[in-house]
C-alpha cells in the first residue's frame, strides 16, 4: 500500500518537475486521405509537455492538416489522439488562424474579441472582464483595445487573437502560420511576443511554419515531415536557452541545426 | 482643388439643367411638352406644399415601407433558415430564382383575384417582388459567411446555434443590406405601377397618370421628380442604417 503510494507520489513528481516526461498529446495509427492522396497512413507521434514544437516540411505534405486533426477541424479517417489519455473534448485549447482578417470578428472591438471565447464558455461578465485585464497586463499589451479589428494592424490583429486563444488558459496552443501573412518587420516583433508568451506560459505550443529560420528559432523539437504520406523524419532538438535574440541566430549551434534541418528537407524535397 | 472636388457631383445636374433650358429656349420641342425647369420645379413646390403631390407622396412612402417591412419580416429570418444548410437551400433554389425572375406585375390580376381592389393588393405584391430579392440576399450572406470565422467560433467550443447566432448571422448582415436596398427599390417599383393601373385614387403613380391624362406636363414631371427623390432617399435611407450598424462592411 505504502509502496504503491510512493510510486504514484513519483510518477506525480516527475511529471511537474520534468516537462519532458510523459507525453502531452500521443497520436496513435492517424490516417487522413484527401480525394486520391493518403495525406497520413497509421502515423504516430508524441508531443511533449510544455515544449514549443515547430512543424516543417514540404509544401502540402499535411503541416496544417496535423494540427488540424490535433485540434478537430479536421476529422480522422483512422486512428486517435489522446491528451493525457483523455479526448479533445476534455481539454481546454486555443487555435490561432494565419489569415486573422477572416479569424477575428469585425463586429466586435478587440477587447471584446479575446473575451469571446469565455462567453462561450460561460463565464460571466464579471470574471471575463478580469480575465481579459489580467491576460493584456501579464503580456504587457500597449495597444488600444477599444478598436475594432479593421482599424489595427496586421500585427496588433494577430496579438489580439494570439490573445483570444490564450485567455480560456488552454493546456495546448496550436498556431497555423502565425505570421505568414505579416511583413518581415512585423514577423520579428511577432517572434519577440510569442517567445515572451510562451515563456511566461509554458502552454505546449504547437507551431506549423513555412520558414526554415522561424521554425528553429521558436522551437525546443523541430518536427521534419515527409512528402505524404508523411511520416516524422526526424524530430531535432534545440536546446539554446531563451530568451533567444537575433544574435542567437549567428551562434553555431542555431547554423548547425538549420543547416541540418534544411538537408534533411531537400533530401525530403527531391524523393518526391 | 480639393474643396472644389466636393462640387463635382452638381456638374451632371447642371449640364442636365443647361440642356434642358436651352432646349426649351430654342422651342426644338413643343412647350406643352416640355416645360421649363423653373416651371417644374414650382409645380413640384407648389404640389408638395399645398397641392395634392404631397399627399400622394406619403401614400406612395407608406405603401412602400409597409410592403418592405412585411417582406424583412417574412425573408430575413426565412433566408438565415436556409442559408444556414447549402442542401435545403438548393433544394429550393429553382423556386426562388424562378419567382424572382417572374415579373411581380404579372402577378397583379392573381392578387387582386386573392385581395380586392385596394390597398392591400398593392402592398402584397410589392411585398412578394421584394420579399424574393431579401431572401436570396440574405440567404446568400448567410451560405457565403467566412468559413475561417465559423471555424474559428467552432475551435472556441461555440455550438451550432451559437456560431449561425453569433457569427452566420452578422456575417450576413453587408448582404441583407443589399438584399434591403434591392428590394425596397423593387417595392416602389411595383407601388407606382399599381397605384397607376389597379383602381387608385392616390400616390405618386396615379399622380403621374392623372396629370398626363389632363395634359398638365409640368405636374407630371414634378411627380416624376418626386418619386425618382422617393427611390433616391430611400436608398439612402438604409446606406445610413447600415454604416450606422453594419460599421465592418467592406472592411
Amino acid at each position: 500500500m505504502a509502496g504503491a503510494q510512493s510510486v504514484a507520489k513519483i510518477e506525480l513528481t516527475s511529471a511537474i518537475g520534468a516537462p519532458s516526461a510523459a507525453p502531452h498529446v500521443t497520436l496513435r495509427g492517424v490516417t487522413k486521405r484527401f480525394a486520391d492522396a493518403s495525406i497520413y497512413d497509421h502515423f504516430d507521434f508524441d508531443i511533449p509537455r510544455g515544449r514549443l514544437i515547430s512543424v516543417f516540411g514540404p509544401n502540402g505534405c499535411g503541416k496544417s492538416t496535423l494540427i488540424n486533426m490535433i485540434a478537430g477541424l479536421t476529422p480522422l479517417d483512422g486512428g486517435e489522439i489522446l491528451f493525457d489519455g483523455q479526448p479533445l473534448s476534455q481539454i481546454k485549447f486555443g487555435y490561432v488562424f494565419q489569415n486573422y482578417r477572416e479569424a477575428m470578428f469585425p463586429w466586435l472591438r478587440a477587447i471584446d474579441n479575446i473575451a469571446y471565447p469565455l462567453k462561450v464558455m460561460g463565464v460571466a461578465k464579471v470574471e471575463r472582464t478580469a480575465r481579459v485585464e489580467k491576460i493584456v497586463s501579464n503580456l504587457n499589451v500597449k495597444i488600444d483595445l477599444s478598436l475594432y479589428p479593421y482599424q489595427m494592424s496586421g500585427g496588433q490583429q494577430q496579438l489580439v487573437s494570439i490573445m483570444r486563444a490564450l485567455v480560456v488558459e488552454p493546456e495546448i496552443l496550436f498556431l497555423d502560420e502565425p505570421f505568414s501573412a505579416l511583413d518581415y518587420e512585423m514577423t520579428l516583433f511577432m517572434r519577440e511576443q510569442l517567445q515572451r508568451i510562451f515563456m511566461e506560459t509554458a502552454t505546449t505550443t504547437v507551431l506549423v511554419s513555412h520558414d526554415l529560420e522561424e521554425a528553429v528559432y521558436l522551437a525546443d523539437r523541430i518536427l521534419l515531415l515527409s512528402r505524404h504520406p508523411a511520416r516524422a523524419v526526424e524530430f531535432v532538438h534545440y536546446d539554446a536557452p531563451r530568451p533567444r535574440t537575433p544574435k542567437t541566430m549567428s551562434e553555431a549551434d542555431f547554423v548547425g541545426t538549420k543547416a541540418n534541418c534544411l538537408e534533411v528537407f531537400q533530401r525530403e524535397v527531391r524523393k518526391g | 482643388m480639393k474643396r472644389l472636388q466636393i462640387l463635382l457631383p452638381f456638374i451632371g445636374v447642371a449640364v442636365l439643367l443647361a440642356i434642358w433650358s436651352l432646349t426649351v429656349w430654342s422651342q426644338v420641342v413643343d412647350p406643352v411638352l416640355l416645360p421649363s425647369p423653373v416651371t417644374t420645379f414650382r409645380a413640384m413646390w407648389i404640389g408638395m406644399t399645398s397641392g395634392k403631390l404631397g399627399a400622394d407622396f406619403l401614400k406612395t412612402v407608406q405603401r412602400t415601407i409597409y410592403s418592405t417591412a412585411i417582406a424583412s419580416v417574412i425573408a430575413i429570418p426565412l433566408g438565415v433558415l436556409l442559408g444556414s444548410s447549402e442542401k435545403l437551400y438548393r433544394s429550393v433554389e429553382f423556386l426562388i430564382d424562378f419567382f424572382r425572375s417572374t415579373p411581380a406585375s404579372a402577378m397583379f390580376p392573381l392578387f387582386l383575384v386573392l385581395f380586392g381592389v385596394g390597398d392591400r393588393t398593392k402592398i402584397a405584391v410589392a411585398a412578394f417582388g421584394a420579399a424574393l430579392v431579401i431572401l436570396f440576399n440574405v440567404a446568400y450572406g448567410v451560405m457565403n459567411a467566412r468559413k475561417t470565422r465559423i471555424l474559428a467560433a467552432r475551435v472556441m467550443g461555440a455550438s451550432r446555434i451559437r456560431v449561425l447566432w453569433d457569427v452566420m448571422l452578422l456575417e450576413s448582415l453587408p448582404q441583407t443590406f443589399v438584399g434591403l436596398r434591392n428590394g425596397v427599390s423593387l417595392a416602389l417599383v411595383i407601388v407606382v405601377v399599381a397605384e397607376m393601373f389597379i383602381g387608385s385614387t392616390d400616390g405618386l403613380g396615379q399622380r403621374v397618370f392623372e396629370a398626363q391624362q389632363l395634359f398638365d406636363m409640368p405636374d407630371m414631371y414634378a411627380a416624376i421628380f418626386a418619386a425618382g427623390a422617393l427611390g433616391y432617399g430611400l436608398n439612402l435611407f438604409f446606406l445610413a442604417i447600415e454604416r450606422r450598424f453594419v460599421h465592418w462592411s467592406g472592411k
